[in-house]
């Protein structure tokens, strides 16, 4: 019996068993579910603690857990249960917006409410094919649709606390510069103070020119956003850690505001740039406007790079770093001793890399401003001077 | 995938948080911090510009002291000099002055001594004469005829004394 191979605690065999248990479970998914309600009680149990044992080792699962967005946030497991903080699920479907806990999916599979005619509406997160992980809608005829899904996931949580946080911070700096006048900056307002001037003196005003001062708001907002962003990522408890300057969602809107203001702000010499751009042979404007293409496509693909950028970056590190801390458990779940030798490695590897995601956080907040000052820059610029 | 499509949901709240965010800060907290950090950048700058001003007139003021210590020095050396001048001429003058008043009183003592000198050889001359007159009364026994022929005598007498011994 399966059981009492753990029960004896015999490694070697529970690693055995443990391997053709995964592939049981990864390769027979259904069939092992049909076996379960035929087979006896204690099978039952023992494969349901073996499957708790085996989801600490899925290294893949867990980092692309925490990369990911989802419906509850995951804070930790312990003796075996999950504490998650389970978020509200908006949807709006065929005219009707549902709002209901994602706590609902976890104790059963589905969720019916009744819509305004009486009808049951079932809400489900499917766990493969094509909307896996997301709200979907069985509708009667028995096919997934997904709904208008603006629910409150985990990174959208995140982020509005670490918005709520930022608007209070900045109240607080700009409040104390209200109060201390003419004084030497102190305490949060020296620490955003050389940030702000080095924004200003050192990405806007050497880059965009005379009319900097327009475009200043902005580029303070997208580095302070950015960088904190960034470094509550870094910081692995609740109310922070949650993944939001790696999602592509977050930095597409990011960069959609650069290339708003980049396309609304530009003066007559920008678009004629692009349109009849100076010092290039006729013939590759004339018949076959190649060179007005190339620059069209240019100005979309600017933004799209800086959102690819962000995102990959940032992402990036947190797989790098969670990746080191789960080498912990994957050797520790072949012998004791070498997940605690590895352990040692691993902490000292991951602080390395946190250390370098430090730097790669304001790395990656200057150089987003700094490309969105620089095309700041080209949409502000005047006649040849 | 998941990982690199953009979720509506997300999009929607990272456009409603970024706004706000973006809205409030732009409008609330950066211009404050800009305009104070020009405002004590200028401050700064006009501190700096004052600070070399003060600094330029106090060296002016500097040169200005040095030059009154000089002129003061120099004053103070001819004042000094002249002093020292007046001062030797003085003692000099004094020392002329006793000079000429020692003579002159050596004159005056002189002439004092010669005029004693003058009485007491024309008191000696008299009482000679009149100790002449009595011994020769006496040497020659007889008063004679007449005074004047005993001074003519005697005169005579007293030219011989002299011829012979000049330097009485």
């Amino acid at each position: 019996m399966r059981y009492d191979f753990i029960k004896k605690n015999n490694i070697k065999h529970f690693i055995l068993t443990l391997y053709f248990l995964i592939s049981f479970i990864c390769f027979t998914p259904l069939m092992s579910y049909a076996e379960n309600s035929s087979q006896s009680k204690e099978l039952e149990e023992a494969e349901e603690r073996l499957e708790k044992v085996e989801e600490s080792f899925d290294a893949g699962e867990l980092i692309f857990d925490h990369i990911l967005d989802s419906y509850d946030w995951h804070i930790c497991t312990w003796k075996g249960k999950h504490i998650s903080i389970y978020l509200p699920i908006i949807v709006y479907s065929e005219g009707e917006l549902y709002c209901f806990s994602s706590k609902h999916f976890h104790h059963d599979h589905q969720y019916v409410v009744k819509d305004k005619n009486g009808d049951d509406v079932v809400f489900e997160i499917p766990s493969e094919g094509k909307y896996e992980g997301k709200v979907v809608r069985i509708m009667s005829d028995g096919s997934e649709k997904r709904p208008l899904d603006i629910s409150i996931t985990k990174t959208v949580c995140g982020l509005l606390i670490s918005c709520t946080l930022l608007i209070i911070i900045f109240m607080i700096v700009a409040k104390s510069y209200r109060r201390n006048e003419e004084r030497a900056p102190k305490g949060l307002q020296a620490l955003i103070e050389p940030l702000v001037i080095y924004v200003r003196d050192d990405i806007a005003r050497p880059n965009i020119g005379k009319d900097y001062e327009k475009y200043l708001p902005y580029l303070l907002t997208v580095f302070f956003f950015i960088i904190f962003n960034n470094f509550l990522g870094l910081i692995p408890f609740f109310p922070f850690g949650a993944n939001i300057t790696g999602n592509i969602s977050v930095t597409a809107v990011l960069a959609l505001f650069t290339f708003c203001i980049t396309t609304f702000t530009g003066k007559k010499h920008y678009y004629q740039d692009i349109f009849n751009t100076p010092g290039v042979p006729w013939w590759l404007k004339f018949p076959l406007p190649l060179m007005p293409v190339i620059e069209v496509v240019g100005c979309f693909i600017k933004p799209f790079v800086l959102a690819v950028r962000l995102f990959a970056n940032i992402t990036a590190g947190h797989i790098v770093v969670l990746g080191f801390i789960c080498m912990i458990f994957i050797l520790g779940e072949m012998s004791a001793a070498a997940g605690g030798a590895m352990s040692v490695l691993s902490v000292i590897l991951a602080i390395f890399v946190d250390c370098l995601e430090m730097l790669v956080a304001y790395i990656q907040a200057y150089v987003f401003t700094l490309l969105s000052a620089i095309y700041f820059g080209m949409a502000a610029k005047e006649e040849e001077h | 995938m998941e990982l690199i499509t953009p979720d509506f949901g997300l999009l929607f709240w990272m456009t409603l948080a970024f706004g706000i965010v973006f809205f409030v800060l732009a409008k609330f907290a950066f211009p404050v911090i800009n305009g104070m950090l020009k405002k004590r950048e200028e401050e700064i700058n006009a501190s700096l510009e004052n600070a070399k001003h003060i600094h330029e007139e106090m060296e002016k003021m500097q040169e200005r002291n040095k030059q009154i210590l000089a002129q003061a020095r120099e004053e103070y050396d001819k004042m000094i000099a002249e002093g020292r001048q007046a001062h030797d001429a003085y003692i000099d003058e004094a020392k002329k002055r006793a000079n000429e008043e020692k003579e002159r009183m050596v004159e005056t003592a002189k002439e004092a001594i010669e005029h004693e000198k003058m009485a007491a050889v024309t008191e000696v001359k008299n009482q000679i004469a009149d100790i002449s007159i009595k011994v020769a009364e006496k040497i020659l026994g007889k008063e004679l005829s007449s005074d004047k022929e005993q001074l003519d005598y005697i005169n005579r007498l007293l030219q011989e004394i002299e011829e012979r011994n000049p330097k009485a």
